[in-house]
């Protein structure tokens, strides 16, 4: 090896350092503690409004584990963008649609959010399931300060200036769900849940609820999300003897734990479980008899509403349906006329114009559940809760609602049980 | 290969490096940039893999695990700085008063995080490294082992959901060791850090080839107890190529949480390990510049094939990864020197025949 080639790997070598190193400098920008305030003045849109027709984004997993529940998110979208476009479009534009696959792996409804807020320059953008969807997008539209429609319940304890939430938060279908429990009586409650985001904070608010009620739980257990197998932890709960199984089981584990709790010779008639993932949708796919056993949800198919009536009409008419209606589909297709109905207020799909007319505005949508108000400070919808019990048609009977339609509280600050310490750890990490 | 002309290859990573630090910032949009970003991370990951299994004859096929604690230990950090003073949000949601779990503790230091992204893959690569080559452990046996960890660390991360975010992850960071990262300016730092990484990481393994230790290492790839015989040991040269590639690994894993903003155990686990290998095989294993752009197209696949086809994009990753085992077995890279072997016409042979060795690197 001769020095000379030595000398030019040396040089060679320095001169990428030396490189790098100065358009690094070069390229720093704002440092902590000088970012302005809301941190998305650097994001300019480039929503583009001149023509007649407004891009949307609509991003769920139409591959991967979740994608058999998050196909019917999205095609109720689709179903919704074209009765909007049917009617006249919002602020007579017609809606296009970009379609996005978040693959059922977190980075990439990350990746996709970008992509659709940058590069397809979408007003808003509707879907996504999992909580852990949710907050891996929830970051990416803070930072374009963009616009995500959230269509499914989930845990609460959270508010984002750029995220609408249309499905119930905790107080919407958790507490009802317990509620409900203490009316039935139930002394002894056994929680059951997939080990994720969703069901430990559920439960760590159900744990706080219960100790209010005098509702005593007598075991909790978690399996992951992308397992089925629930036959030790049944026979835990077997032997704990609860009056009622608390389940929040998400996707196909629910199969697992069904057909476990079967095998135990667990039987409604004496350990009923009431879910908060289980729809019309899921109970027919349960592989055995589900009836008798109960669900929390804010929409049920078996509400006897005229728009609910027109909901279900229009969807069975639609290619791919699946001839069901459940909550998640619901809330998706409120979030579209949500959008419609916050833009048409603001005369704008500006964001923060956008985001002003929902604090000015009580905004309005008369939904198959009934007409919700949506909440300007918060970003969620009043809803009803209802309990409903599965018949053998594999449809819900509802046999509990709550007096009127309840308004969201996220962060539970109506609740004194809640403990005031948490709330503000929770409050000061979401700002 | 090895004897490819060695000025020519430092050429190819100077048009390389003003390809990735000058060219595409200044043509690409701040998605596509953060999406190369992306795929850098793989990529340095996979020049690794091709020190490891390219030359070292090492199907390493748990680089998940090594990219985990890269990743982890950045993220880990980055968290605390978001969180400040407090615990970070999650931890609250899950059980309200306890304390920050003992070994994040140390995170919250900018020194200790970069040290750990550097010292933990040595220290653990060199600990499993030591005990499997020492033993003879290889082939077949070698990659499953890898693999299980890879599936054992997945499962593990995602059962912890307290103490690592589990399934969902972490996710949600502010800054970048003081920088905002949502300001443009920041991320094209960040991005120009990955960026130089990956040419550094390419003239690590460049010099490596060409010193004595890479001649060894293809030699025990090739002939191991004829290496044994000459007086050499092995299992040291092996060790040496394997704590190399898992810390290009975690180096690829620490720049990947700021880039994409969310590290989830999906990332590290089984499927994200195989398709490095993937990245690598379809580049060229063996090659200098194969696996680093083997990796970038098949980032760059699942991000505009993913897009347009998504039901088809793992069947075509499938395919490709089929065709290319089949019929190129030395990946894409080997295309030019079949060209021009074609051209010389069927009778004569390959330019040296020790290349046509280098295929059975994949049993040894």
């Amino acid at each position: 090896m001769s020095t000379t080639s030595k000398r030019l790997r040396t040089l060679v070598a320095a001169g990428a350092i030396g490189t790098t190193v100065a358009l690094v400098l070069a390229g720093c920008g704002a440092k902590a503690g000088d970012e302005t305030p809301g941190g998305s003045a650097a994001a300019s849109s480039c929503v583009d409004t001149s023509g007649d027709t407004i891009k949307l984004g609509f991003l769920n997993s139409l591959t991967g584990g979740m994608a058999i529940s998050e196909k019917t998110v999205s095609n109720v979208l689709h179903m919704a963008a074209d009765e909007i476009n049917a009617s006249g479009g919002i602020l007579k534009k017609k809606i296009k649609y970009v379609q996005e696959d978040g693959a059922t792996d977190w980075p990439t409804f990350a990746e996709k959010t970008e992509k659709l807020l940058t590069q397809d320059c979408v007003g808003a953008i509707f879907g996504g399931w999992t909580s852990s969807s949710r907050k891996a997008v929830k970051p990416v539209v803070e930072k374009n300060n963009g616009l995500f429609f959230y269509p499914v319940q989930y845990e609460g304890l959270e508010a984002s200036p750029n995220i609408y939430y249309t499905g119930a938060t905790t107080n919407q279908q958790i507490i009802p769900a317990m509620d409900f429990l203490a009316s039935k009586g139930v002394k002894n409650l056994f929680l059951a849940g997939s080990d994720y985001v969703f069901p430990r904070t559920a439960n760590a608010i159900i744990k706080l609820y219960a100790a209010k009620l005098g509702i005593k739980i007598v075991g909790e257990e978690y399996v992951p999300l992308d397992k089925d197998d629930w036959t030790t932890q049944v026979a835990k709960i077997k032997a704990a003897k609860p009056d009622f199984i608390f389940n929040t089981i998400n996707g196909s584990s629910n199969v697992g734990f069904i057909k476990a709790y079967y095998d135990a010779g667990l039987t409604a008639a004496t350990t009923p479980i009431i879910s908060v993932s289980i729809a019309e949708e899921e109970a027919p796919a349960m592989g055995h008899e589900v009836t008798g056993h109960y669900a929390s949800w804010n929409y049920f198919q078996s509400l006897k509403t005229d728009t609910n009536q027109k909901f279900i009409d229009s969807w069975k008419a639609y290619p791919n349906s699946s001839g069901v209606t459940s909550d998640p589909m619901e809330a998706a297709y409120i979030s579209l006329y949500l959008y419609k109905a916050l833009v048409e207020a603001a005369g704008s799909f500006d964001v923060t114009a956008v985001n002003a007319a929902a604090k000015k505005n009580a905004i309005t949508f008369a939904a198959p559940e009934g007409t919700v108000t949506l909440d300007g400070e918060n970003h969620h919808i009043s809803k009803p809760g209802h309990i409903g019990q599965i018949n053998a048609s594999k449809q819900f009977d509802i046999v509990w609602s709550s007096d009127a339609f309840i308004k969201p509280d996220p962060f539970l600050k109506g609740y004194d049980w809640f403990p005031a310490n948490v709330r503000d750890q929770l409050v000061k990490a979401a700002g | 290969m090895t004897k490819l002309k060695p000025h020519l290859s430092l050429g190819g990573i100077g048009v390389f490096a003003v390809l990735l630090l000058a060219v595409a910032p200044s043509v690409l949009t701040d998605h596509w940039l953060s999406n190369l970003g992306k795929y850098c991370c793989w990529a340095i990951a996979a020049v690794g893999i091709g020190l490891a299994w390219g030359r070292g004859g090492m199907l390493v096929m748990g680089q998940g695990v090594f990219f985990a604690l890269g990743a982890y230990s950045m993220a880990m950090h980055l968290t605390l700085e978001t969180a400040g003073d407090g615990v970070p949000g999650f931890m609250v949601l899950y059980d309200p008063l306890a304390p920050l779990p003992a070994f994040w503790e140390p995170f919250r230091s900018t020194a200790f995080t970069l040290l750990a992204i550097v010292v933990l893959p040595v220290v653990a690569a060199g600990i499993l490294g030591y005990a499997l080559f020492k033993r003879r452990v290889k082939g077949a046996y070698f990659a499953i082992l890898t693999q299980a960890l890879a599936v054992a660390l997945a499962t593990l991360v995602s059962s912890t959901i307290r103490e690592t975010g589990g399934d969902t992850g972490l996710s949600d960071f502010k800054y970048f060791f003081g920088y905002v990262l949502n300001d443009p300016a920041n991320r094209t730092m960040v991005y120009l850090i990955t960026a130089g990484l990956l040419v550094a990481c390419l003239l690590v393994v460049w010099q490596l080839y060409r010193s004595r230790f890479g001649e060894l290492l293809v030699a025990t790839r090739d002939a191991e107890e004829r290496v044994r015989f000459l007086g050499y040991d092995p299992a040291n040269v092996k060790l040496v190529a394997f704590v190399g590639a898992a810390l290009m690994a975690s180096i690829g894993g620490a720049m990947f949480v700021p880039i994409v903003g969310i590290i989830t155990p999906a990332e590290i686990g089984a499927a994200a390990s195989i398709l490095m290998i993937a990245g690598v095989a379809f580049g060229g294993r063996a090659s200098l510049f194969g696996p680093a752009l083997g990796a970038i197209a098949v980032g760059w696949g699942q991000s505009s094939l993913g897009s347009t086809w998504p039901e088809g994009w793992t069947y075509i990753i499938g395919l490709l990864f089929i065709v290319v085992i089949l019929f190129l077995p030395k990946g894409l890279s080997s295309l030019p020197a079949r060209f021009r072997a074609a051209r010389r016409g069927p009778g004569e042979p390959l330019a040296a025949p020790a290349a046509t060795r280098q295929l059975e690197g994949v049993t040894s």
